[in-house]
């Protein structure tokens, strides 16, 4: 053999086991069954609800797990390589670990400019868009607006909406099947609603401290009041001196509740509820925090219950 | 609208000091080693573009420059530009990712380093194909062309002096926590001798991480070791070299991470002769988007010279936020 030309020439045997290996079974077929993956459990169960039988669903991230910090396993490449569609939360909440996932993917359908690709912020009430400029001196800021948007009811229908209609381009035969499966979903979501609204009506304009800045969709919701963060700004770790001024805060305002998302740290929320006797809740941001919680309803209804049951026996 | 769409670009300072007495391979004692400069966005339906410059004291160069074509036909995945190749997990990494100020020894010794050079590593302009394999568990498998320049690894008399690289990764979670990682790297390329002269080299990698979910941003730990032979022909002879890599990391709090790594590693050009060094690495972030790093270095090189060296770092992130690796 030419020695020169050895190194082409083992490239080009490289590439012939490739193109073999390509004809092996493993390219995604189109199928009946939508295969969709989501970032989150949250949309993942929305898409469960409108998508019932003619849908396979998994997300990325646990609910118990922070969204901001996935870790990109390629084992979740072998799960996206085979999805007909990707739905994410969008607004760079998953800005961290999700853009790799897409690009090795392999899969055309899911990149950004695909047919399966579902950024579910684009079909919800966003607030906190910023309106001023955003520097990162304000913490690790979002800068197209809140991404924790699927905590309020309203924003769920939305969402479920958006992936029903996304469901029928990709499957049109069983369209009539997603719009009924929605239908039937907002009708259940809408009892469910006016049920939460009645329960919380009590505690309209409750005032209380959250420890990240992943509640303002449910508290503009259900009529609460967000005082102030226990981490000083997004995305930093309490400090001394910031942990006081929320003491005096809680202390002054007569705050009751400290809510804390499940993968946080409880020992700061605990010394400030130790110095004012105000009471920490570890509320649930996303579907699976804990193993009841299984479904989008399932959240709400958690959620609320803990609350109520908080302030009751504060009573 | 414009704006809208232009690139994503971020920009990483590297800031490196260093104390204590090393006559072989000195660091700078304050320098700005070496930033990273990075536009990053999708050129159009079937690609998207990276480019990240490295600029230092003394210029500007391209670390990595490719476009990525993520939606071909039969799952495959191709970059065209300059990057750094996939031989062993380490060399992907860019300066600002790395666990530790340095890069490890083996890849200077075997990879490429050299006193007027001191980044090390693969990275050239060629060609990267890959494919996930249909198995069981994740394996990737990815072929590369190069050029056949790479710092003092390979060098290209001819047009045809092409290197190559080809690696297989395999990946699979232990437990919801726990992953393993293995991967197998040769790489084989002209070096300085003559177009008639070749060098192989053959890797090992492995990775071990634990991140418990309901904690991830508290505690973690990761242990990694990577073992490089090298194969050099030269006029007379072939040197054989050996080196390799430990190194573990753990994370106590929030911000706080501590780690260790033990390097040993015979010379590529003169493998009779060896160098080996022991690090100890203290990590703080104040915040996601910047890093204050210790790093305390006691190397034994083959000349019989010990050095003791503290290495310190501040790396600052603006703009753009990038991914982290995994």
């Amino acid at each position: 053999m030419n020695r020169q030309n050895a190194g082409f020439i083992q490239f080009a045997v490289a590439i012939l086991v490739g193109l073999w290996w390509c004809l092996a079974p493993g390219s995604a077929a189109f199928a009946k069954n939508l295969n969709v993956m989501t970032s989150t459990e949250d949309l993942a169960s929305l898409a469960r609800e409108v998508g019932g039988q003619h849908a396979t669903v998994e997300s990325i991230a646990r609910g118990y797990q922070d969204p901001h910090y996935v870790e990109a396993k390629p084992s979740f490449l072998l799960k996206l390589q085979k999805a007909d569609l990707l739905v994410v939360v969008g607004l760079g909440l998953e800005i961290g670990w999700l853009p790799p996932l897409i690009t090795q993917s392999r899969n055309a359908r899911i990149q950004m400019s695909g047919g399966g690709y579902l950024d579910a912020s684009t079909a919800a009430a966003i607030l906190e868009k910023p309106s001023g400029p955003v520097t990162r001196a304000m913490g690790d800021v979002h800068p197209l607006g809140n991404p924790h948007y699927w905590l309020d009811p309203e924003n769920g229908r939305r969402i479920a909406k958006a992936i029903a209609e996304k469901f029928a381009q990709l499957d049109p035969e069983d369209a009539a099947y997603f719009e009924q499966r929605y239908q039937d979903f907002e009708r259940r979501l809408q009892e469910a609603d006016k049920r939460w609204l009645e329960a919380m009506a009590p505690l309209k304009g409750t005032e209380v401290i959250t420890y990240h800045n992943s509640w303002p969709s449910f508290t503009d919701h259900f009529g609460l009041r967000v005082g102030g963060f226990v981490e000083p700004k997004p995305g930093i770790p309490p400090s001394p001196a910031h942990t006081l001024e929320v003491i005096n805060q809680i202390k002054k305002d007569q705050i009751k509740l400290i809510l804390v998302e499940p993968y946080f740290d409880l020992k700061t929320p605990k010394a400030i509820a130790a110095q004012t006797g105000a009471q920490v809740l570890v509320m649930l941001p996303s579907v699976g925090g804990v193993p009841e919680v299984a479904n989008y309803l399932q959240l709400f209804d958690y959620n609320i219950r803990l609350l109520k049951g908080a302030l009751a026996g504060q009573k | 609208m414009a704006k809208a769409l232009n690139p994503d670009i971020g920009i990483i300072g590297n800031f490196v000091g260093a104390t204590g007495r090393n006559n072989v391979n000195a660091y700078p004692s304050l320098s700005l080693q070496e930033s990273e400069v990075s536009f990053q966005a999708i050129v159009d339906p079937y690609a998207r573009a990276d480019f990240f410059l490295a600029v230092g004291e003394e210029g500007i160069e391209v670390e990595e420059g490719y476009v990525t074509f993520p939606a071909l036909p039969g799952n495959f995945l191709l970059k065209a530009g300059k990057m750094r190749s996939t031989f062993t997990r380490v060399n992907t990494f860019h300066n600002h990712t790395l666990p530790w100020i340095d890069r490890p020894m083996v890849q200077f010794n075997l990879m490429g380093g050299s006193l007027d050079e001191a980044d090390v590593g693969i990275k050239e302009a060629g060609l990267s194909l890959s494919r996930i394999l249909p198995a069981p568990i994740f394996l990737e498998a990815t072929a590369e062309l190069f050029r056949g320049d790479s710092g003092s690894l390979f060098h290209a008399s001819r047009r045809s002096d092409v290197s190559n690289v080809f690696h297989l990764r395999s990946y699979g979670d232990l437990t919801e926590s726990t992953n393993l990682e293995i991967g197998g790297s040769y790489a084989r390329g002209h070096n300085d001798v003559g177009s008639d002269f070749i060098t192989h080299l053959t890797g090992l990698d492995a990775t071990l991480r634990w991140k418990p979910l309901r904690r991830a941003i508290y505690r973690s730990f990761s242990a990694r070791s990577e073992f490089v032979w090298s194969r050099r022909q030269e006029d007379a002879t072939t040197q054989r070299a050996f080196g390799f890599f430990a190194s573990a990391e753990y994370q106590l709090a929030r911000r706080w991470f501590t780690g260790a790594r033990v390097d040993w590693a015979e010379r590529a050009r003169n493998a009779s002769q060896h160098d080996s060094a022991e690090s100890v690495v203290l990590t703080y972030w104040p915040s996601e988007f910047s890093q204050i790093r210790g790093q305390l270095r006691r190397t034994r090189y083959a000349e019989g010279q010990t050095a003791n060296e503290f290495l310190f770092q501040f790396l600052f992130t603006m703009g753009a936020h990038g991914a982290h690796p995994f």
